[in-house]
């Protein structure tokens, strides 16, 4: 289901709950599929032992993996036009997410928006923009 | 990352959308997938990161024979070396910063990719949390079996001088 121009409102916001209580195994099946098995990630006595983290935590495209899900849910699939983002936070098992998009613009057919996802502390972990084709 | 040939296949997208929490029926059911205004499976917009799968020296992956830096009997392999960070997707002492994707369109089953990097910049800055910071951009074009341009990406790594105290 395609967004219509005609009913955007600048300010509109989509929200999803991305994960409740992350799980190590997610962790595992994304290092499987993109091939990034940097074992900060999946490898707990390696990141608290040698790389000296509290545990191990999410790969960064992880969480825009699933923040992409929010996206193509409120836009449509094959909608989007771009997307990016900044990883600010880490994001560690057990941490439940949310994400919400924020209408910013709407023209020429395209909507432009805010992307935030924030964990269980309200603490922003990714912030950045996407743009996708609107009806 | 520069990869020469990154053939994509239904399964691949099918384990990818699960591995990003994602059941959108359009990753994996091409009956579905007809059905859509798409008209065919496509995979998840950020898909294009798992072509490291296809690169044959991706430093992130544990090769038959070397030394790999996870643990084993001992808590790392091999003594850690500074690695070039890159945007990539961080790791081996980086981290990824940011990631930015541009669709002309979407990946599906059946494209045969070519990923060619572009030089991109390199800057410091000084981290309050994590000591001298230093940022990685890459830039990777994605072209299908045709010569058109699919995806273009820029990512950013950042290394840090000690990890990010941030739990």
């Amino acid at each position: 289901m395609a967004l219509k121009a005609s009913q955007l409102k600048i300010g509109d916001t989509y929200t999803e709950c991305l994960v409740e209580d992350l799980k190590r195994t997610q962790l595992v099946m994304y290092a499987g599929t993109s091939g990034d098995y940097n074992p900060l990630h999946t490898d707990e006595i390696f990141s608290t032992q040698i790389a000296k983290y509290p545990s191990v935590f999410a790969h960064g495209m992880l969480t825009m993996g699933m923040t992409g899900r929010m996206l193509t849910n409120y836009v449509g699939d094959g909608r989007l036009t771009k997307y990016g983002v900044r990883f600010t936070s880490q994001v560690w098992p057990g941490d439940t997410l949310h994400s919400t998009a924020t209408v910013e613009s709407v023209e020429k057919g395209i909507v432009n928006l805010v992307v935030e996802t924030r964990n269980q502390n309200d603490a922003v972990v990714l912030s950045g923009y996407a743009a996708a084709r609107v009806d | 990352m520069a990869v020469d040939r990154f053939p994509v296949e239904a399964t691949h997208i099918m384990m990818f959308a699960r591995s990003v929490a994602d059941d959108n029926q359009i990753y994996y059911d091409e009956n579905y997938a007809k059905g859509t205004e798409v008209g065919h499976i496509i995979a998840p917009p950020t898909f294009a990161q798992s072509s490291a799968q296809f690169d044959p020296n991706y430093f992130l992956r544990p090769k038959t024979g070397q030394a790999w830096f996870g643990s084993g009997k001992e808590a790392t392999g091999v003594k850690r070396e500074p690695s070039s960070g890159g945007g990539g997707g961080g790791g081996g002492g980086g981290l990824h910063a940011e990631q930015h994707f541009e669709y002309h369109r979407h990946i599906k089953p059946g494209d045969i990719l070519k990923a060619t990097q572009l030089p991109g910049k390199t800057w410091e800055k000084e981290g309050k949390r994590s000591g001298k910071l230093v940022f990685t951009e890459t830039v990777t074009e994605y072209r299908d079996q045709h010569g058109e341009l699919v995806i273009t990406a820029r990512g950013v790594g950042v290394r840090t001088e000690r990890p990010v105290d941030s739990k």
